[in-house]
């Protein structure tokens, strides 16, 4: 078995700009990396058939190392087929991002964040105050404005206090995110993002 | 005629409910008795299938009369029909299990009448995938259901659903593509993708190719089962999806990469080369994947590390390549489908009765409903491998036959295997604490649902909650059916393990699989044996 150069070369080629574009941040790089990294297998899976030859229909007069290998072929129709399906359901995908969030990137994992950030410390099981270290940072402020941790205190500085947590913000994913919105972050169907004009946020 | 012919249809009778359901689109009732009907058709020729083998033997189907090792062959031996079996019987449960959370929420969620044709289509995908006899028809069943779940996973389309496809979509089409390399290479090598073939051709070529291609197989398969330092991805993505689509997800997806795992390692690359490297990854995915799971405060999180760390266990029984650790293995991989499923549905019914999945924001809900306690503590104990449950009857095995290769580095998995076991307890436990054992009132900001008045728990309409049922009879009912599964895998241990023991003597012997697709002149080549030179070079 031969192998072509400029295929091989080629192929090479697609490899690497196909790696180097699914590093990227951008969802649409991603993707043309990904249809690279496609092809790029496609034409190794060519190069795996051997010499270019005669096609594939039976003769009693041809030797039949004359034949061009056709399962190789075969396997690449399948291969297209199959990247064409998921090119275009990632293009859905992409779009549906910058629906949402008017962005063509991939998003920060907020409670990757919150569990890179959560102190080993546990409120209830190692503290007999109950301080704020949970991760719902504003959940602990009652309905009546007032932080638990703030119970026992009286006067205008606990008021204060959950007044300023009131606002505090969470910056995820390059977006700022109010802290309470955050927590909610995971929940079905919450949007912490504004409708876009497509109507994407129900 | 043989009964094995049959088949096929595992695989057609799905896709062909997913026509009918697709086309029935409109008709959600019509759609939902077609979809049950067909899987429940499947489940009954799998276990026909099963029962066919059950005592022993391979059989070889040539699709469209191609004679191997041209054509597409599917096999039918014990470990595949197992599979089947519990594959089929987890999509069941799940689907009546979905059926009754659509009816129960109405038809608000639009994006449901494309549920059925899309999950349907997943059950074709992995059918196909455990039934392959040919790499290229694997890697087509696993494109199958990949993309089927790349839609179940972004159901509905929502932003973090969204975010978490992006990153499987991506990781799964690098893992596919790395496969398709693989499959290329070997095709270039050997000039077949027949796996019996390919057992034969392999054993011709120099180790160092082999080593190759059986590093590219290893790493494509790796990641599409989660294995540690591959297994990044799966945390991140599974929790966002719809309950149902997350259990199904965590039962089987991850499964059929150990399964490929397994095929290859023991048709293709018998022999122990690669057997370290692999015991040494199934201990820190055991070890990562369980220490993950303790710093999580979400249901659904805690138990896609608790999915990562246990398949650590599987990996753990493929790498002893001994007929008891893969019993052993084959054994767990069927307990865990069954039981990583259930607990993830019970976590979508804690969902609904408490109003969050957060084991800070749920309490007191053994009180509030007992049967959910049970649902849970039953599959949780299973996990954690509490005598008598299955969970602990896979683990001894394995940790039998770690003993019993008696290396320093078995001895380390048997020791890390019982550490996993003991902090998946551990999780579980805290989990069972916080959300089941406080007092309602207890819980840190509580969604409205919990603390309502247990008298209208049934149908409330109260804030924030539109007028749903909370515990639908089918949702529950479907739970109960997979736990009570769960439980019948612990009661009928004795003659399964004789099974899986029968399977793995037959996957290490290879002769029945090779002669069942080549006929029965088919030579079976010697196990290769790396000489020790070499395998001082490849450390």
């Amino acid at each position: 078995m031969s192998v072509n150069l400029t295929l091989l070369t080629v192929m090479g080629a697609l490899y690497a700009c196909g790696i180097y574009l699914i590093m990227e941040r951008s969802l649409t790089r991603v993707l043309l990396g990904l249809m690279l990294l496609a092809n790029a297998t496609n034409l190794l899976i060519l190069a795996t058939g051997g010499y270019a030859g005669l096609a594939p229909m039976f003769s009693k007069d041809i030797d039949p190392r004359d034949y061009n290998d056709p399962l190789p072929q075969a396997l690449i129709l399948t291969s297209i087929v199959i990247s064409f399906a998921v090119t275009a359901f990632m293009l859905g995908i992409i779009y549906r991002t910058w629906v949402l969030a008017r962005r063509d990137e991939i998003q920060d994992d907020v409670e990757d964040i919150r569990v890179a950030e959560t102190p080993s410390f546990d409120a209830e099981d190692d503290s007999e105050i109950p301080v704020e270290t949970s991760e719902f940072p504003l959940t602990m402020v009652g309905t009546d404005g007032r932080g638990i941790s703030d119970a026992g205190m009286s006067g205008e500085g606990a008021a204060g206090g959950s007044a300023e947590r009131g606002s505090a913000i969470v910056k995820a994913g390059g977006r700022e995110i109010k802290a309470k919105d955050a927590a909610a972050e995971e929940q079905p169907g919450s949007q912490n993002v504004t409708p876009g004009p497509e109507g994407g946020v129900k | 005629m043989n009964i094995a012919s049959f088949a096929p249809l595992a695989v057609v009778l799905p896709i062909l409910g997913a026509a009918l359901t697709f086309v029935l689109i409109r008709h959600s009732r019509a759609q939902r008795a077609v979809s049950i009907t067909l899987l429940s058709l499947t489940l009954l020729l799998e276990c026909v299938l099963l029962a066919s083998v059950w005592d022993g033997g391979t059989a070889a189907v040539n699709i469209g009369g191609w004679l191997p090792p041209w054509g597409i062959v599917m096999v039918v031996d014990q470990f595949s029909s197992l599979m089947l079996v519990v594959s089929s019987t987890v999509s069941l449960a799940v689907l009546v299990y979905a059926t009754g959370q659509g009816m129960a929420d109405g038809d608000r969620d639009a994006p449901l009448s494309i549920f059925h044709p899309t999950y349907l289509i997943l059950v074709a995908g992995v059918s196909n995938a455990f039934l392959s006899g040919d790499l290229f028809n694997l890697y087509v069943g696993f494109e199958i259901l990949l993309t089927a779940s790349y839609v179940l996973m972004t159901l509905g389309g929502t932003g973090p659903r969204i975010r978490a496809g992006v990153t499987y979509v991506v990781v799964s089409v690098v893992s596919s593509v790395l496969f398709l390399i693989a499959i290329a290479m070997i095709y270039g090598a050997t000039g077949t993708i027949n796996m019996a073939d390919l057992a034969i051709k392999l054993a011709d070529l120099d180790s160092g190719t082999r080593m190759l291609l059986h590093v590219m197989l290893l790493v494509a398969f790796g990641i599409k089962a989660a294995v540690f330092p591959l297994s990044f991805w799966l945390p991140d993505s599974y929790p966002t999806a719809p309950a149902p689509v997350t259990a199904v997800f965590a039962g089987l997806l991850t499964k059929v990469g150990v399964y490929a795992m397994v095929r290859t390692e023991t048709l293709l690359f018998p022999g122990d080369s690669l057997n370290t490297p692999l015991m040494v990854a199934a201990l820190l995915t055991m070890v990562v994947g369980i220490l993950g799971a303790l710093a999580q405060s979400d249901i659904k999180r805690l138990l896609s590390f608790t999915l990562v760390s246990h398949i650590g266990y599987m990996v753990f029984g493929l790498a002893m390549s001994s007929v008891a650790g893969l019993g052993a293995a084959v054994f767990y991989v069927a307990h865990h489908i069954t039981i990583q499923t259930s607990l993830f549905l019970v976590t979508g019914l804690i969902e609904r009765r408490g109003g969050s999945s957060s084991i800070d924001r749920v309490a007191g809900l053994a009180k509030l409903s007992p049967i959910l306690a049970l649902l849970f503590f039953i599959p949780a104990m299973n996990l954690a491998g509490i005598p008598p449950f299955s969970g602990f009857l896979g683990k001894v095995g394995l940790m039998q036959a770690g003993v019993q290769l008696g290396t320093p580095l078995a001895y380390a998995l048997v020791i890390g295997g019982a550490l996993t076991s003991l902090l998946t307890l551990l999780a579980v436990a805290r989990v069972w604490n916080r959300a089941f054992w406080r007092k309602p009132e207890d819980a840190e900001n509580p969604d409205p649902v919990l603390l309502a008045d247990p008298e209208d728990s049934d149908t409330g309409d109260r804030a924030g909650k539109r007028n749903v049922t909370l515990l639908p009879r089918t949702m529950v009912g479907s739970t109960l059916g997979l736990v009570a599964f769960g439980v019948a895998l612990t009661v009928f241990a004795g003659p399964l393990f004789r099974v899986a023991d029968q399977s793995a003597v037959d996957m290490l012997d290879r002769s029945s699989y090779i002669q069942a697709v080549l006929g029965e002149n088919a030579p079976v080549p010697p196990i290769a044996q790396p000489e020790p030179a070499q395998q001082e070079g490849q450390k």
